[in-house]
């Protein structure tokens, strides 16, 4: 028996091109003649727009068109409101271009199409905007005031949305409790940062109606889906592609970004190619950014640290717009109980317009918030009791024996009710406390203070679901002439390495070499059913599509090998490419060999083909080369819908060393104990791991998104929003669980979003354990500045 | 909808030009180029070279990453009438031929150093300069994260790249 290829250790495939600078992303498509666009973006916050002249821009050598929402036609609209809920009663959308008002810095007024974007940018300097600036209030909590300015005029409090949701009795457990433990805590925005930022190309094709649209996005299908309505073109005269993508991490599957519309449309307006490759200042303040959340939550628990209720109410800032619905609040409330097994939940958020960018998801969704709120109040909750905090931990953990657990009343973002479907949280609290050494740990902390050297012990326990619906699928053929085995599916990839897990998911059910299976996604063209790349969920849905799909397929392989080889179908092997009699390995015919005798040809275009022409001895001279109801080749399709989402989740640990003179925070170790069910690829997960962690140090301790009183950006570049280098990120020490899930056949759970999520509390807690000593003040904010931890050390406030 | 004659559309900007002469990846190049192209546009767009990524336009990525005149160079912060003269050497020139792999290039296979790989081309080149310019190479945790701290990446949380930078010395070192 050949080894199986999932859990290998396989090296990707993609590599080979990407290591030599022969990746093709957006702005490498050679495109003859292409024109190129800039922004004119507004510099106010808020603001009326009393006039805009373009005259001078349009006389500009070089400039092929200026538009403004007055050139937009059909376009002059407010674009799809994607995700709708009830309880979003607010609903406000962007619109491709400022219509009368701008809602944050950024927003697009006006586009230059022109020769270069060199010339396209002096253009948009000679656009003249007449502005009348507005009020703003930039904070959450002040902004949902009944005297606060509005972002959008009709939107009383600058609410959007408002949700509850409950499980159990909640007033009832608060009623019992013997002790209740308050915290107020604040996660500021970030935001994806991919080092490629967004970019699209499209080339309309004045004699087939067909447009071509190369889009960095994470949702090809549904984008098309978007073009062509809104367009008014058929669906199968636009053709979508995401070539490579250099990042996405959410902020690439919103539809539609301003350029996403407004350059297919000016390619077809104007005859010629036309492209935007947006920079590095234009991604901060016009692509979507998240996490700002205030959590207010009180937990209700017995003396003994046994929480019997929780109640949580928080603030979700959802910028100037809100197409993206509530999936961050709401994923944000339902994951707000963590692993724990809290029977009773009171949940409350409301979404809050602010003049800034607008917020969708971005790698972790409202589960860094949650998951920072959750430990923080358990933390909270072992101090206040007097009790060690991994103790708390474990009195309250799903128990093995409750898998699966359900949060009745809880609705998660995929519109399914909430079981934590499988999982062994109290074994991988153990795991990573033994690994760590606690009791060790406990002696160096001592030594070190002895010396005054503070080290502390940061941990955080974190949940996640993944691998939502609805579906995806695949397509699977096996090719007649070179038996290689093309594999296709409808989301995308942004580097996770989907072209080698799912070889390695269709290379066991075909018995081929990983390298003989060619994975193309992210194609209209291609493939056309699914939805996209997001929420952790393209091993999980499209990794069972390819599994479902690569078993249809090995069927047909094994019955037209069986015929050919004249043998019983239960004895035919498939292995090397090979279908052969099992204990004969001379028995064989080649994948290739098979595919071409299941297609009845007319014309020996080569040796393996003749065997298929109308006068071989394997052709059916009885009647019709194909029976009723048979297809040619060897070829499936089928697809895979998740009953819920599967649960993932993990602990970390680090030791963290706090120099309390200059507040400055390095991770001695960090430690990783996680559970995504069955790996397919260990390398890969471990990436994903460490990627996500980075991440999530940048968010603990870095990068915050930063608005002065006025709504400007204060730090729109990477000089100033502090991403961090090889030399601020710690290595990780990655401990597997697997715990598989029984949602579906592969038993595989998400892991792309995971690693960044426990981040800024297992930072916090670490420093609040360092400087214990001090007498430091409360930490429940991140990102976690040195001028925060000086704060809390008793220092004053630099104003 | 009905066809409207078509607009006569330039097809190239009314820049000043000048011409140049220069060396990329040991192949001698004239080009007329508009006087305030970025060299990394240069290469991308004049030439085709498009390994050579634009992360930030200011410095700060390291995706741009290109060697002029044997130094480690930010080519979108460079001007290519800067380059008149110049050798280059990008991505496309560090292999040593069409189907192998410079030793930092494979390491950086065998280590799951890349992702996305957008900013994948800049880290080789940085790693490839840091052997080049230090004969006896300090592969101390630190070192290494301080030689790969000019440039950034978002997906792989850097453990790989530096395990890379590691591969990549004991291939050159004969020890693979």
């Amino acid at each position: 028996m050949a080894t199986a290829m999932f859990g290998e250790r396989v090296q990707r495939l993609a590599d080979a091109k990407l290591v030599r600078g022969e990746g093709r992303y957006i702005d490498d498509i050679p495109l003859e003649g292409a024109l190129h666009v800039a922004f004119v973006r507004s510099p106010f916050a808020r603001a009326k727009i009393l006039s805009i002249d373009c005259d001078a821009a349009r006389e500009m050598d070089g400039v092929a068109a200026v538009y403004t929402c007055d050139d937009l036609g059909r376009l002059d609209l407010e674009m799809p409101l994607l995700i709708p809920h009830p309880s979003l009663t607010e609903p406000r959308t962007q619109r491709p271009l400022a219509k009368g008002e701008v809602f944050h810095v950024g927003q697009t007024v006006a586009m230059v199409v022109a020769v270069d974007r060199y010339t396209a940018e002096d253009a948009i300097r000679m656009v003249d905007v007449d502005y009348e600036p507005l009020e703003v209030e930039l904070d959450l909590e002040a902004a949902i005031q009944d005297d606060a300015p509005r972002v959008h005029a009709d939107v009383a409090n600058n609410v959007a949305a408002q949700f509850v949701q409950t499980v159990g009795d909640p007033d009832d457990a608060f009623a019992r409790a013997e002790h209740i433990t308050k915290i107020k805590v604040q996660v500021d925005r970030s935001t994806a940062a991919p080092l490629e930022c967004r970019a699209i190309a499209a080339r309309w094709d004045d004699i087939t109606g067909e447009l071509m649209v190369w889009d960095g996005t994470q949702a090809p299908i549904s984008v098309r889906g978007g073009l062509a309505s809104i367009l008014g073109l058929d669906e199968d005269k636009v053709r979508v592609t995401a070539p490579d993508v250099g990042g996405g991490f959410g902020q690439k599957v919103l539809l539609f970004y301003p350029d996403e519309l407004l350059v297919p449309f000016a390619a077809m307006q104007l005859g010629r190619p036309v492209k935007y490759i947006e920079d590095r200042n234009e991604n901060f303040i016009g692509s979507s950014q998240e996490r700002t959340q205030i959590h207010e939550l009180e937990l209700a628990a017995t003396k003994d640290g046994e929480v019997l209720g929780l109640r949580d109410s928080f603030l979700h800032d959802t910028g100037a717009f809100i197409p993206y619905g509530i999936a961050i609040a709401q994923v944000a409330s339902t994951s707000i109980a963590g692993p724990y097994r809290v029977p009773n939940i009171w949940v409350e958020f409301k979404a809050v317009y602010t003049p800034t960018v607008l917020v969708t998801p971005y790698r972790g969704c409202g589960r860094p918030q949650a998951c920072f709120a959750i430990e923080r109040a358990m933390d909270k909750l072992a101090d206040e009791l007097g009790l060690d905090r991994f103790e708390v931990r474990r009195r309250n953990l799903i128990r093995d024996e409750d898998f699966p657990y359900r949060r009745d009343g809880l609705v998660f973002a995929d519109g399914l009710p909430l079981e934590h479907d499988s999982g062994q949280y109290g074994k991988a609290l153990d795991m990573v406390l033994e690994h760590i050494g606690v009791d060790a740990f406990a002696a160096e902390q001592e030594a070190a203070r002895a010396e005054g050297r503070y080290i502390g012990l940061g941990l955080g326990f974190y949940v996640e679901g993944t691998g939502l619906g609805p579906y995806e699928g695949s397509h699977i053929r096996i090719h007649p002439i070179t038996g290689k085995v093309y594999v296709n599916t409808g989301l995308t990839c942004q580097g996770q390495g989907h072209e080698t897990v799912f070889a390695q998911i269709t290379a066991d059910q075909l018995g081929v070499a990983v390298g003989d299976v060619i994975v193309v996604e992210g194609d209209t063209g291609v493939f056309d059913w699914g939805v996209a790349t997001f929420a952790s969920r393209a091993a999980v849905v499209s990794g069972n599509a390819i599994h479902k799909t690569a078993l249809k397929v090995r069927e047909q392989v094994l019955e037209a090998a069986a015929n050919m080889l004249e043998a019983a179908k239960e004895d035919i092997v498939l292995e090397d490419g090979k279908a052969f009699v099992n204990g004969v390995p001379d028995m064989a015919v080649t994948l290739a060999e098979v595919a071409t005798a299941s297609n009845p040809l007319r014309y020996a275009f080569n040796e393996a083909a003749k065997t298929s022409t109308q006068f071989a001895p394997a052709f059916n001279h009885d009647g019709p080369a194909l029976g009723e109801g048979d297809a040619p080749g060897m070829e499936a399709t089928d697809y895979y819908s998740p009953p819920h989402a599967t649960w993932a989740y993990g602990v970390h640990a680090a030791i963290i060393e706090v120099d309390p003179g200059l507040c400055s925070v390095k991770f001695k170790r960090y430690i990783c104990v996680h559970d995504c069910g069955r790996m397919i690829n260990p390398t890969l997960v471990e990436g994903q791991i460490m990627g996500g962690v980075a991440q999530g140090v940048g968010g603990a301790h870095y990068e915050r998104i930063e608005y002065d009183e006025d709504g400007n950006p204060r730090n729109a570049n990477f000089m100033d929003f502090l991403m961090p280098y090889a030399s601020e990120v710690p290595p990780v020490e990655i401990l597997h669980l697997e715990t598989p899930s029984p949602l579906n056949p592969l038993g595989v759970k998400g892991v792309g979003e995971a690693g960044c999520i426990p981040v800024g509390q297992v930072l916090v807690s670490g420093v609040a354990d360092a400087l214990k000593p001090l007498g430091i003040g409360p930490l429940e904010h991140v990102p976690l500045t040195p001028d925060m931890i000086f704060q809390a050390l008793g220092g004053e406030k630099d104003e | 909808m009905t066809r409207s004659i078509r607009k006569v559309l330039a097809k190239e900007s009314s820049d000043p030009r000048r011409e140049i002469s220069l060396s990329v990846n040991g192949e001698a190049v004239t080009r007329s180029v508009s006087t305030r192209l970025l060299l990394a546009d240069f290469l991308r767009h004049e030439l085709g070279l498009t390994g050579t990524h634009v992360g930030c336009e200011h410095g700060v990525c390291g995706c741009c990453t290109v060697s002029i005149d044997g130094a480690t160079a930010r080519s979108c912060l460079t001007l290519a009438v800067q380059a008149d003269g110049a050798e280059i050497r990008t991505i496309e020139g560090v292999a040593p031929a069409p189907d192998i792999l410079h030793p930092v290039q494979q390491a950086f296979h065998e280590c799951h150093a890349l992702q996305c790989g957008f900013c994948t081309p800049g880290f080789i080149m940085s790693v490839v300069s840091y052997f080049e310019e230090n004969e006896n190479p300090d592969l101390g945790e630190d070192a290494i994260r301080d030689a790969l701290s000019g440039n950034l990446c978002r997906c792989t949380g850097y453990q790989n790249i530096v395990k890379a930078v590691r591969r990549a010395h004991e291939l050159m070192s004969g020890e693979a």
